[in-house]
């Protein structure tokens, strides 16, 4: 069953549609990423879950029961939903134990099973013996651990995490990310997790939510978001995915299609027409080759091991695509590029973003 | 889920949650005390209409004392003002912008009589340049002993509350002079501008807003000063409208009572104007400076640095150590005419104000009593409605801004207002408070409240909101926030408010010139009357007393300066 089923959800605030028309489902034991740029809503998303902020239309429930719907607003103490804060909010006057133990004493538990709870939490995330620490003697991971304990000690029914990562370093960031998979391993908790490192999102989670402008866009595992992004804004948020024109032949799928002059099949989703449509190619799937498109090489610079070469198809010399070699290319001059793999995008052409592909992909 | 929580789904609702029951609490205390009371002075003058109430203001205006006293008023408080803004302003370009020693020093020095009781500044200059003074005894300066105190009337008026007030206009253009940033003086030097150059074209218009709004929180100050013209203006016959006021209810009772409250409106208008001046300028200040770039480092002041340093340590001793001293020295004298001499001096004075005399020991406790309880209840107040604030209560700020008018209007306003509001018997209880120590309390109340309000709204407007999410988020519903995540945060900031509230209550004249009764005294009283039955060495010695007190507190709440977050301590900028 569900732990919280979304429905029709909308926010507005000072005129402004932060949230519009957002549904989602988050099942017993799942890890959901909510990804997107930042403002597109995602912690919104968050707030109106805890009840921090009231939603304008819309239902939200926990376990089946409805805690925000049209005249209904449960307040954030009785939802029982453990949040963790992007400033982690450790109340700089309570030592460890005091901040891991304060919902527990809010709600009256006996002090040796208190005691017990707060030492249990903290042995899950690792900061055992840590519990006459002042907050303010640890380093910024521990102190995410403290507010992650802060959490679990109230064993919420769904854990809601907001930036977790975001005010720690780089390094740090990659042992929290392997921390966050072992302890959602280890406590089986549903998790809701809002990053705009799409990184983070793709390590971590068994579905991502993209999120752009208060709608979601795509969920969908990882893997699946990846090769078969719903729409452009997706294909270009995840790993910038290049949007190119192409004409459908056989709708398959596979679909066979028309790219720069070229005929080749591609992958696409069911319910595909013949006529115009676009087709999501990774600089990863496009190498220099005897056969392929035939394009004017515009620029190429070493990345790592790699080359990365700008080009631009002779067919369609408006666009500019990137491509990968191995080697650099002899001389500037006409090269033929061979597509590995590529997806066509489903809808309409005219429903997506105003020629995506001129802008000059950002490597 | 809890109980509690099956409730709420199913709809329920408590009637009146604990926040509506504070917010209502806290509403009685600001409109009884802050609102009411202004309402009530207004309501005297207006009673039979505009019309009538015109007529009453034109009839007080057609008395010629009324308009002396309005003339003497905007007289001394523009020339105060334009002292202390030259005198202000100046130091803060001194200390801001350039190399001259000492400066942490001199800033204190200059900040000293923002803490200094106006009744004891008056006194201390008095004993300073009176023909008592130690100062004419020093080698070559016998011959200019005056015969009478030359500070009695309108000059002595105009320079005592020129440098009480003139912290106010070093404080505002200094934190002007901080947020300036240092690029747009270097720029003008790269430009070529010589170092004056500079300050004429470049500093001083960007810091005009500031100054202005410096310089208008001076003026208000001086229209409402009492102490300074009681104790120089009233002896050397130079009335203005707080000690007209004064002297007429004093003189005549509660008959007097419609008359001073067309004069305390005619006071309360020209503050009114001065306040909304004020306004105006800040939000003319509101210009965006670029406060990520660094300040300022300084102009170097080249073989002037000695005698700059010099001069500005002689201007600063003269203005704030020596009438201190002089005080001192007039309290160890035993009666007034004697000079003080190794032989003459005598702890006797300083002992009998707080062991023998009656009256003084009596005004000790009382005030005492009266700023413990001021700061205390004030404090009480301020952190729930400040909470409240911070929460988005749209009435929580409307109290938040009617409590400022009680502290921003002259206190001898407020006091009359307060006469007219507490001298008919409380209703039910049939009970009159005039000529108890409550109006007195009540008074403060009233007065000092947005004085603990402002460190803790500071203080709340600082803190990270998600502190007090995440307590609701593990269940823990308002009033239980509100005492163990907000009050423990806000700690500092509160305490530095209460103390702020006792510092003002402890010493406090102005409102309690009318107030107090046989009995009640309060030791801003006891420094008055003493002063005006001639006795200036026992006025000297509770002053000595006073002093000692608000310099100690002042002293620990600078300790906690670190602790509080920024424009909490009006003394640090």
């Amino acid at each position: 069953m569900a732990v919280v089923t979304i429905a029709d959800l909308g926010f507005t605030a000072g005129g402004a549609q932060i949230l519009d028309r957002v549904g989602l489902e988050i099942a017993e034991g799942e890890f959901l990423a909510l990804l997107g740029p930042s403002g597109c809503g995602k912690s919104t998303l968050l707030r109106l879950i805890a009840g921090f902020e009231r939603a304008s239309t819309g239902e939200i429930r926990l376990d089946g029961r409805p805690v925000s719907a049209p005249g209904l607003h449960v307040p954030p103490e009785d939802r029982q939903i453990g949040m963790v804060f992007q400033s982690y909010a450790l109340w700089p006057h309570m030592d460890v134990a005091g901040n891991v133990g304060y919902g527990l004493r809010v709600r009256r538990l006996p002090a040796s099973e208190r005691i017990a709870r707060v030492a249990q939490a903290l042995e899950t995330v690792g900061l055992g013996g840590f519990q006459n620490r002042r907050v303010q003697s640890l380093s910024g991971g521990q102190r995410q651990r403290v507010a992650l304990a802060r959490c679990l000690a109230m064993r919420p029914r769904l854990l809601l995490l907001d930036e977790p990562l975001a005010n720690l370093d780089a390094h740090l960031r990659e042992t929290m990310v392997e921390e966050f998979r072992r302890l959602h391993r280890a406590t089986g908790a549903t998790i809701l997790y809002v990053t705009h490192d799409q990184a983070e999102a793709m390590a971590l989670a068994d579905r991502i939510a993209v999120m752009d402008s208060g709608r979601i866009l795509q969920l969908a595992p990882p893997d699946r978001l990846w090769r078969e992004p719903a729409c452009a804004t997706v294909a270009q948020f995840l790993g910038r995915g290049q949007i190119v024109p192409v004409e459908v032949i056989a709708p398959g799928p596979p679909a066979r299609v028309r790219l720069f002059g070229q005929e080749l099949i591609l992958r696409a989703p069911h319910g595909l027409s013949p006529g115009p449509a676009r087709a999501c190619l990774r600089r990863t799937d496009l190498h220099p080759a005897t056969e392929g498109f035939p394009a004017l090489l515009a620029d190429s610079r070493r990345l790592g091991d790699r080359h990365i070469l700008t080009l631009s198809p002779e067919d369609t010399p408006d666009v500019l695509l990137r491509a990968e070699a191995a080697y650099p290319p002899a001389a500037n001059g006409v090269l033929r590029i061979r597509v590995a793999d590529g997806w066509v995008l489903p809808g309409p052409t005219e429903s997506l973003p105003a020629q995506p592909a001129r802008r000059t992909p950002r490597a | 889920m809890t109980p509690g929580a099956a409730r709420r789904l199913a709809g329920w609702r408590p009637a009146l949650s604990a926040e509506a029951l504070l917010l209502a609490a806290l509403g009685v205390y600001v409109l009884g005390l802050c609102v009411l009371p202004l309402l009530r002075l207004l309501a005297l003058v207006l009673d039979g209409g505009v019309t009538q109430g015109a007529g009453l203001l034109a009839q007080t205006w057609a008395s010629p004392a009324a308009r002396t006293a309005t003339l003497n008023t905007l007289d001394a408080a523009l020339w105060a003002t334009a002292l202390s803004t030259l005198l202000g302003g100046g130091m803060a370009l001194l200390v801001s912008l350039t190399d001259v020693r000492g400066r942490v020093a001199l800033v204190f020095l200059l900040i000293l009589p923002l803490l200094i009781p106006p009744q004891v500044s008056a006194l201390a200059w008095l004993s300073l340049i009176g023909p008592q003074s130690p100062l004419w005894a020093l080698p070559g300066l016998d011959g200019l002993r005056p015969t009478r105190n030359p500070l009695l009337g309108r000059e002595g008026v105009i320079l005592v509350m020129g440098i009480e007030h003139a912290p106010m206009v070093f404080l505002a253009l200094r934190a002007g002079l901080r947020a300036l940033p240092g690029e747009l003086i270097d720029a003008a030097r790269a430009a070529g501008s010589r170092p004056s150059g500079t300050v004429v074209r470049v500093v001083l218009p960007l810091m005009l807003p500031a100054a202005s709004a410096g310089a208008a929180l001076a003026f208000v100050s001086a229209i409402g000063n009492f102490g300074v013209p009681a104790l120089l203006g009233i002896p050397g016959r130079f009335p203005v409208l707080s000690t007209l006021i004064y002297q007429r209810l004093s003189g005549f009772g509660p008959t007097a009572l419609p008359e001073v409250a067309a004069l305390a409106l005619i006071l309360a208008g020209i503050a009114a104007t001065g306040i909304a001046l004020q306004a105006f300028a800040l939000r003319r200040f509101a210009v965006p400076t670029d406060r990520t770039a660094g300040g300022h480092r300084g102009f170097t002041l080249g073989r002037a640095r000695g005698p700059v340093t010099a001069a500005a340590w002689a201007l600063m001793t003269l203005i704030a150590l020596l009438p201190l001293a002089a005080l001192g020295a007039q309290a160890l004298v035993p009666s007034v005419g004697v000079r003080l001499t190794p032989a003459t001096a005598t702890l006797s004075n300083l002992i009998e104000v707080v062991t023998s005399l009656g009256t003084t020991r009596r005004a000790f406790v009382n005030s005492l009593t009266l700023a413990t309880l001021a700061a205390t209840l004030t404090l009480a107040a301020a952190i729930p409605l400040a909470w409240l604030m911070a929460r988005g209560s749209r009435t929580a700020r409307l109290l938040n801004l009617a409590a400022d008018a009680p502290y921003v209007l002259p206190g001898i306003v407020l006091s009359i207002a307060f006469i007219l509001t507490f001298l008919p018997p409380l209703p039910l209880l049939g009970i009159s408070l005039y000529n108890t120590l409550w109006i007195l309390l009540l008074a403060y109340l009233a007065r000092f409240f947005a004085l603990a309000l402002r460190p803790v709204v500071a203080a709340l407007a600082q803190l990270d909101p998600a502190l007090e999410e995440a307590a609701r988020n593990v269940g823990a519903r308002g009033l239980r926030r509100l005492f163990t995540i907000v009050l423990p945060l806000v700690a500092p900031a509160a305490g530095a408010g209460a103390i702020l509230v006792f510092l003002g209550a402890f010493s406090e004249l102005t409102v309690s010139a009318l107030l107090w009764s046989r009995g009640n005294e309060t030791l801003g009283v006891v420094i008055f009357s003493l002063y005006d039955e001639g006795r200036t060495t026992m006025a000297a010695a509770v002053s000595v007393w006073v002093l000692a007190v608000v310099l100690a507190l002042a002293g620990a709440i600078s300790l906690l300066a670190r602790r509080l977050p920024e424009g909490v301590l009006p003394w640090q900028s």
